[in-house]
């Protein structure tokens, strides 16, 4: 998990309930050693400042274009989505799927809100949790939308690059991540 | 879950006091996870005296337009009038909080009425479960705030870790003489016990200064760091914040440490807490 900042020890019991073995990612030589990405929630702001300084964002964007498998939750998704609306002007996304998102496009906390979530290909539901969530305003042709909430997309998939703009990470439910991980590997293999 | 995922998000981050828009944009631009808005930073509290009270609704508004992240603002302990209107202007944290003047001298607000999250301080770890029970979804070890002394987050941070590594290994008929002795309820002193952490996050607050404090407390344990008069009493502003983000991510990273904490200039100026006439560590019930 790239461990910059934000809920990345979530992620890895996630993870290692899913049967990875997570490593916390800080810096170049660290992303190099990883085989896939969990890009955490936290603050975009935070996080996109953080990717600078460490010197992270250029190998990132490389093993991006390798078609690294990434996912990217809230702000993960943030940071990996072609266009920010209402971000900081500075702010840098990585555009590594085609989709504008809108950041705390669901509001403030107090309107912070908990849904069961559709997902194609899971069974029942699976609890989705949104805190000063995205909102997801274009999506681009190649993208493919996995769940969503009253017609706007909340799980999407391109390529290898998947993302969230809830928090499966905080739901005791390690399904999302293991599909995220039988893709990665499957890629892998193919 | 929703209430509390928020300081999920906040871990491994910075918190900022700021007083008006301009520093708040500071804050931002250094990579804060969020600001705390408040009328006089706790050094300034401390040196003034009389009766500290929630902010002004402007100003916390002003606040809200002039950055992007979330926007977190004190009321004072039991005031739950005040915490109601922080809610109204959609805060998205409320800190009940000992910089203030209290209240209530017996009870806290009851946190469970509120959809707004609330971050309540700990000197040790019965005071943190019963702020729990009240429904506090993020807890900050108090440390003294306003001293730049670190010494005092170190001892309450050291008290409640300390004795959540001690009740792991209490039996199931000691858990309720650490009930009693913690003045807590059992179910959650139980569910500590179990698991061996608080069911919140845990961060730090109340005299960091220097990014080497970030680090300490990092590596102490605490998930992320609330800098309050550490960073706008200090020299330059800007880069001893974004130094105090750098050393919270890579707390456990001296070489980096090292560089980070190069030509900041002047710290806030201590005081010796032997000193001091007010100990705000010691409000709260």
């Amino acid at each position: 998990m790239l461990a910059l900042q934000g809920a990345f020890a979530s992620h890895a019991e996630m993870l290692g309930e899913a049967g990875a073995t997570p490593i916390e990612v800080r810096t170049a030589g660290e992303l190099a050693e990883a085989d896939a990405l969990v890009m955490p929630g936290g603050e975009s702001t935070t996080m996109s400042m953080l990717l600078d300084i460490a010197e992270l964002r250029a190998p990132l964007a490389g093993r991006l274009a390798d078609g690294m498998p990434v996912f990217g939750t809230c702000a993960g998704m943030i940071l990996l989505a072609v266009n920010v609306l209402d971000g900081r002007s500075d702010q840098r996304s990585l555009g590594a799927i085609d989709l504008d998102v809108r950041r705390n496009g669901y509001g403030r906390q107090v309107d912070s809100f908990e849904t069961d979530l559709v997902v194609d290909g899971l069974e029942g539901t699976f609890p989705g949790i949104f805190i000063r969530s995205p909102v997801v305003e274009r999506i681009g042709p190649d993208v493919e939308v996995v769940a969503e909430v009253e017609g706007r997309p909340v799980l999407c998939r391109q390529g290898n690059v998947l993302v969230a703009s809830f928090h499966p990470e905080l739901a005791g439910d390690a399904r999302i991540h293991r599909r995220f991980l039988e893709s990665a590997f499957a890629s892998d293999a193919a | 879950m929703v209430k509390r995922g928020l300081a999920e998000m906040l871990k491994g981050g910075v918190i900022m006091d700021v007083v008006d828009a301009r520093q708040a944009r500071i804050a931002e631009d250094a990579g804060a996870t969020a600001v705390m808005a408040l009328e006089r930073v706790p050094s300034d509290i401390r040196r003034d005296g009389g009766v500290a009270r929630m902010s002004d609704p402007e100003m916390i508004e002003a606040i809200k337009e002039a950055v992007t992240i979330p926007v977190m603002a004190k009321a004072r302990i039991g005031h739950f009038a005040e915490a109601q209107i922080l809610e109204a202007l959609g805060v998205d944290y409320v800190d009940e909080s000992e910089v203030l003047t209290p209240a209530d001298e017996a009870h806290h607000i009851d946190k469970w009425a509120f959809t707004v999250p609330f971050v309540c301080g700990a000197t040790n770890l019965g005071e943190a479960l019963r702020r729990i029970s009240e429904g506090a979804c993020l807890i900050r070890s108090k440390g003294e705030a306003g001293t730049g002394n670190i010494v005092e987050a170190v001892r309450h941070l050291r008290s409640i870790l300390g004795d959540l590594r001690r009740i792991t290994q209490a039996d199931s008929a000691e858990l309720f003489d650490w009930a009693k002795r913690l003045q807590s309820p059992l179910p959650l002193v139980q569910e500590v016990a179990e698991t061996g952490r608080l069911p919140v996050p845990m961060f730090c607050a109340g005299g960091i200064a220097t990014p080497a404090d970030a680090s300490l407390v990092m590596q102490l344990g605490a998930e992320a760091v609330f800098v309050g008069s550490g960073i706008f009493k200090s020299d330059d502003p800007a880069p001893r914040a974004r130094a105090i983000v750098e050393a919270t991510t890579n707390f456990a990273d001296p070489t980096l440490l090292a560089k980070v904490s190069r030509g900041l200039g002047d710290a806030m100026p201590g005081l010796e807490i032997d000193t001091l006439e007010t100990r705000l560590a010691d409000r709260g019930w």
